[in-house]
């Protein structure tokens, strides 16, 4: 007699099936309640409309339009709230002077908060000189996420690169890893600061400060991915390159008719 | 087929495991037993206490706080954006759109507008002293060719600018016109260059079709080096002024503009 039916043992092949059909039963709610729970997260966590995984976010800036008047960095100031004391900025301004010997002087008198003044006599003449703003590139591989020990800044679905300023421990790693120069310590949370791109304004479909504050529209906000943004109709009309390329940061703001001697 | 009587039961196997288990744990000296319980109680309190205090959304995007981005987004805003003037002030922003201004927003001049579009702030900012148009105006080098500038030490020094300049429709001294009014930059740069006087007809033939279809109906360009020589050969018919050089032997691997600009020519 079968020794199945009395329930003394099992066979190989019931165990297996049975255990399978259980797993499986065990397993598909668990699936299931993640991946809605991971949809309620994402509407949670922005608000219903705005979806990070929908985005990604650049910016480009025309040498050609830059007049060096600081509104720009009046109004991330402003906006963003960073200390009002020089040499904290989330974006500034730098002026470039490329004399005949070839030789270059930048100055950024107080991050250009309030414009630039004429400028003294120079010993030669000056063969080029223009305005180049800078602020935190956003680079799609950005080496101050890889450097940070606590996962206190990190780059988002939408391709910003963030601080978690509950999780900075203000060691100061990051600042030293950016090539750009565009991160430093916040003095008042004693946090590292930067530029976010606002994201606070663009969850709420609104463009950065310093690109609402800039009246030469040298400054161009829009999606890096899709075929119709203001930013890739800037990029296809104009020849744009990024700051740094040779170390493959991969930054996301891009610069038109910028001069050999940016970096 | 039936399994063999002797097969032991599955709680008889977990015994002779547990039994073969405790032979070889008794077999290692008592100092390594103790090492191994101190590091499987370390290494459990370890796992068990982890989640404690990592925050359940950690890791959720990827290695961070997925909250951060909730928390970074929930900020308040100051700046209302170039969209909310209109609704109220739609006779000044209408002037503006058409105006030489169109490209600067209100908050530029006006500072951070959303509290005052939230009702919480009556009246804003309007800059209107003599130092603040001149953060854009005042003349600097470093500034883009045809951009608007001027010296504010000898412009009128006395006067406001908005006693002359209406702020949201500012007219220059002359409107361009013709050619000018498309080709901004180009006029600009030639208003500064020795070719000042030429007028754009003279090197571009231009029909009067082109003013109407501008890209099918092109001007005319000048292609080789006798056009520049109707002036600048040395046995050309013109004023005297005027910068010579033998058409023959002067870098004659070149046409003209390929050293020279023609809107801005300089000379070596």
């Amino acid at each position: 007699m079968d020794k199945t039916e009395k329930g003394k043992t099992f066979r190989r092949r019931d165990f297996l099936r049975s255990a399978l059909v259980s797993l499986v039963s065990l397993a598909a709610p668990a699936v299931l309640g993640a991946r809605e729970q991971m949809k309620r997260l994402q509407s949670w966590i922005i608000g219903e409309d705005y979806d990070p995984f929908q985005h990604n976010w650049g910016m480009a800036i025309d040498i050609n339009k830059c007049i060096g008047c600081g509104r720009c960095v009046q109004a991330c100031k402003t906006e963003n709230a960073v200390p009002d004391s020089p040499c904290y900025f989330r974006t500034w301004v730098e002026r470039y002077h490329i004399f005949e010997d070839g030789s270059v002087e930048v100055d950024s008198p107080n991050g250009a908060i309030a414009g630039f003044n004429r400028e003294a006599k120079f010993d030669q003449n000056v063969m080029r000189s223009f305005f180049v703003p800078k602020l935190c590139n956003q680079c799609d591989n950005p080496p101050c996420v890889q450097v940070c020990p606590v996962g206190a800044t990190f780059k988002t679905p939408d391709g910003v690169v963030l601080i978690d300023p509950d999780y900075c421990i203000g060691c100061g790693y990051c600042i030293q890893a950016c090539p750009y120069g565009a991160r430093f310590i916040n003095p008042e949370t004693h946090t590292v600061d930067k530029c976010t791109f606002c994201y606070h304004r663009l969850a709420k479909g609104l463009a950065p400060a310093c690109v609402e504050a800039c009246p030469t529209q040298a400054r161009i906000f829009g999606e890096v991915d899709q075929k119709s943004s203001p930013l890739l109709r800037f990029k296809r009309m104009n020849k744009v390159g990024v700051l740094k390329p040779a170390l493959n940061t991969e930054p996301k703001v891009y610069y038109a008719n910028l001069d050999m001697e940016v970096n | 087929m039936e399994e063999p009587e002797d097969t032991p039961s599955f709680r008889e196997r977990i015994r002779n495991k547990a039994h073969d288990f405790a032979a070889v744990w008794r077999k290692f000296p008592e100092q390594i037993q103790r090492l191994v319980i101190v590091f499987v109680v370390v290494v459990g309190g370890f796992v068990w206490v982890r989640p404690f205090f990592i925050p359940s959304d950690f890791g959720e995007y990827g290695h961070y706080r997925a909250s951060a981005l909730e928390e970074e987004a929930a900020r308040g805003i100051l700046y209302a954006g170039h969209g909310a003037c209109i609704d109220c002030h739609d006779d000044i922003v209408e002037i503006k759109q058409a105006s030489f201004h169109k490209d600067v927003g209100c908050e530029v001049c006006h500072g951070p507008a959303f509290a005052h579009t939230e009702g919480e702030l009556d009246e804003l900012p309007a800059p209107r002293e003599r130092g603040y148009c001149p953060l854009c105006h005042e003349y600097l080098p470093s500034r883009p060719t045809g951009f608007p500038q001027i010296i504010s030490a000898s412009h009128n020094p006395m006067e406001a600018c908005i006693s002359c300049h209406e702020p949201h429709d500012p007219v220059p001294p002359e409107t361009p016109r013709d050619c000018d009014a498309c080709h901004g930059e180009i006029a600009n740069t030639k208003a500064l260059s020795r070719h000042v006087n030429i007028a754009c007809v003279q090197c571009h033939e231009t029909p009067e079709e082109h003013k109407l279809r501008p890209r099918e109906v092109r001007p005319g360009m000048p292609m080789g080096r006798e056009f520049c020589g109707e002036c600048h050969a040395e046995d050309a018919d013109s004023d005297k002024g005027i910068p010579r050089i033998d058409l023959a032997t002067h870098e004659e691997r070149y046409v003209c503009w390929q050293c020279h600009y023609p809107h801005l020519p300089e000379v070596n």
